[in-house]
């Protein structure tokens, strides 16, 4: 077998292979000399990037991709599977990972001099940790790079804001501790009805034991786990502290990543490890889901609208995008949920996007207080353009990609014959306009305090690169989404759900 | 230095049995791949016996045996000892951590035997590296102060 033979058939295992051993190495290279930790990152996210794409493409060209770990079948051995769903996350992911660590040069040799290399570490065992959690066929594995990420996301945070950082870092342990709980108590209830880990073989074995107590405890379990994880609205607690007092590396990488992830485990575990029947029929699970993601939608604006510093608004405005995924994946029908699947991209783009923007003012100016900006559209006008788009795409301006998830995701709640959900969405695009309006009508129409001319003052070339490719794609797929639509979300969909199309 | 640390007895029971765990955890080690025992637990045996000596005989001391840069090196190469018997199984064409691909050995069941061995260790000094290092960090710096403020200490 040549070597490119041996790469190619072991690309599932290299996805999360390759991050793990970077992050130790790391350290190793940090120790030869600490600049070169960011070219060691960039260029592990890099090749991460092509794996995944690669992956993605063959998953579309050639069906799912099955890899056995050690050789070892299913559902003894575990085993990676990689399909659209996860190809798809995985890809963004990586793209995420490689844009933040593109950004991240300048803005942590200034926020946390004297901790390059355990933040890149831990960074990169952070992707891993996304990584494993999105790619493994195992629940118990999956448990395993659960913790992983969250262990890393609470280093990152605890290495923010001094004081701040570390009380808002142990709230999130505290919490992200209940809810890995939860999961791992599921994840055992289930182990014990089954006797199996392998999320496929689980999906065959359950439908018989449906009336089982012990099986619904394990899916109550899992919901309630998971939307801890995600920030789901009466469960929000950790989150606006945990993104505030990040790093702001570390916010845009948590706040474009994490709750993803977490949204992408909640679909699987409601699609593929039981079935589309038990948690639209027998339990109602879906329908309860909507009506939780409606209401944080509507809260998760709300509270936005109340708060000046603009992290934490970015933190709130995380709630009601969340509400949006998750009522796509709730309505339970194919352009629902094409609708919700599309809003993981454009999410993840957006969100993580104005983070970069508000970490580049902080870096720039060290303001985070949206009544401060008077004035940055002179100073940082490339800057401010980025977080224009990305807010635009935000409201759902047509022509960006929060348009078209939210276009699907109105029709969607007319296909499925509830009404209100349009109301909410249109309602909360309303309460976008409003929080935003504020710091656009600052950053452009707001009179500086001192009236001398005031100097361009950009951000570093690092940290524009970055943020213009996230603005372009915000734009790009505004116009071009039928591409992921076509090819992945509405087969997917179709999959997800069950339907023969 | 506390009371503890000076008892002759104490320093004495400890310089003797430090090799001994250590000796142990070696042994707990390598039994893993075939019995009760492992990696993980024989790398935290081997870290108690040095967080055990670094106790006693202070954590300069302690330092001298394993620096923080050796920590350092050591908990990335146990990693770098696992994923590279991973990495190996695939060159030879079997999956990751697929030990039967590798043509060490006649017989498949000697060869994978070997080779969780060598993960075994892999993951045995990762945890060591870790432990101690969890260890020092938290552990009070141990300078003038102690001289300054005994009663700190004592406790």
């Amino acid at each position: 077998m040549t070597g490119f033979e041996i790469i190619i058939n072991n690309l599932p295992v290299l996805t999360v292979v390759i991050p793990l051993i970077a992050g130790f190495l790391t350290t190793i290279t940090g120790w030869i000399d600490r600049r070169l930790c960011w070219y060691w990152v960039m260029l592990t996210m890099f090749v991460v990037v092509l794996i995944t794409s690669s992956n993605l493409l063959t998953v579309i060209n050639s069906g799912t991709i099955y890899y056995h770990l050690g050789g070892w079948m299913p559902p003894f051995g575990i085993e990676y599977v990689i399909d659209l769903l996860n190809g798809f996350v995985c890809l963004i992911i990586a793209f995420i990972g490689l844009m933040v660590a593109i950004y991240s040069k300048e803005s942590v040799k200034k926020e946390l001099p004297g901790k390059t290399i355990p933040f890149y570490s831990i960074f990169l065992l952070l992707i891993t940790g996304l990584m494993g959690m999105t790619i493994t066929g195992d629940i118990f594995n999956f448990y395993v790079f659960l913790e992983i990420s969250s262990l890393t996301a609470y280093a990152l945070i605890a290495m923010g804001d001094r004081g701040d950082g570390l009380v808002a870092s142990f709230n999130y342990l505290i919490m992200g501790t209940v809810a890995a709980s939860f999961i791992l108590l599921g994840i055992g209830y289930l182990y014990a009805v089954t006797g199996t880990l392998n999320m496929a073989d689980m999906q065959n074995i359950l439908p018989d034991i449906y009336g089982s107590k012990v099986v619904l405890a394990a899916l109550a379990f899992f919901m309630a786990g998971f939307s801890i994880k995600i920030g789901l609205f009466p469960l929000h607690a950790w989150l606006p502290d945990a993104y505030t007092h990040a790093p702001s590396t570390a916010s845009a990488l948590i706040a474009g990543l994490m709750t993803k992830v977490g949204a992408y485990a909640m679909i699987r575990f409601m699609f593929s490890v039981f079935t589309p029947a038990f948690v639209i029929d027998m339990t109602r699970t879906a329908e309860i889901l909507t009506w939780a993601a409606a209401l944080a939608i509507i809260m998760g604006s709300v509270f936005a609208i109340a708060q000046s510093d603009i992290k934490r608004m970015l933190a709130y405005s995380s709630i009601s995008q969340i509400g949006y995924i998750l009522l796509g994946v709730g309505l339970v029908n194919v352009i629902g949920m094409q609708g919700g699947l599309l809003h993981i991209l454009n999410h993840a783009f957006m969100k993580c996007a104005l983070f970069l923007v508000a970490g580049a003012i902080f870096y720039r100016t060290g303001i985070r207080n949206i009544y401060q900006f008077q004035g940055l559209g002179k100073k940082m006008p490339v800057t401010t353009l980025v977080f224009l788009i990305a807010a635009l795409s935000m409201i759902g301006v047509p022509g960006t990609v929060g348009f078209t998830s939210k276009w699907y995701l109105a029709l969607g709640s007319i296909e499925a014959g509830q009404w209100i959900f349009v109301l909410v969405i249109l309602a909360s695009s309303l309460l976008n306009v409003a929080y935003f309006w504020r710091i656009f009508d600052n950053i452009w129409f707001g009179n500086p305090h001192e009236k001398e001319h005031i100097k361009r003052d950009e951000a570093p070339l690092t940290m524009l690169v970055p943020m213009v490719i996230l603005a372009f794609l915000c734009i790009f797929f505004g116009f071009f989404a039928y591409y992921p639509l076509h090819y992945i979300l509405e087969p997917l969909s179709n999959t997800l759900l069950g339907i023969m199309p | 230095m506390s009371g503890i640390q000076e008892s002759i007895i104490i320093r004495t029971v400890v310089r003797i049995m430090v090799p001994f765990i250590a000796l142990f955890a070696l042994y707990v080690i390598i039994h893993g791949a075939s019995g009760p025992g492992g990696g993980f637990q024989g790398g935290v045996i081997f870290g108690a016996a040095i967080i055990l000596y670094a106790m006693i005989y202070g954590i300069e001391d302690g330092k001298k045996i394993i620096s923080d840069k050796v920590n350092r090196i050591l908990s990335s190469t146990g990693l770098v000892l696992y994923a590279g018997t991973g990495l190996l199984c695939m060159v030879f064409g079997g999956k990751f951590l697929q030990y039967n691909a590798v043509p060490l050995f006649p017989n498949p069941a000697e060869t994978a035997a070997i080779l969780m061995d060598v993960v075994e260790v892999g993951i045995g000094i990762t945890v060591l590296a870790v432990m101690v290092s969890l260890f020092f960090d938290i552990s009070p710096p141990e300078t003038e102060d102690d001289e300054m403020f005994p009663e700190e200490v004592e406790q």
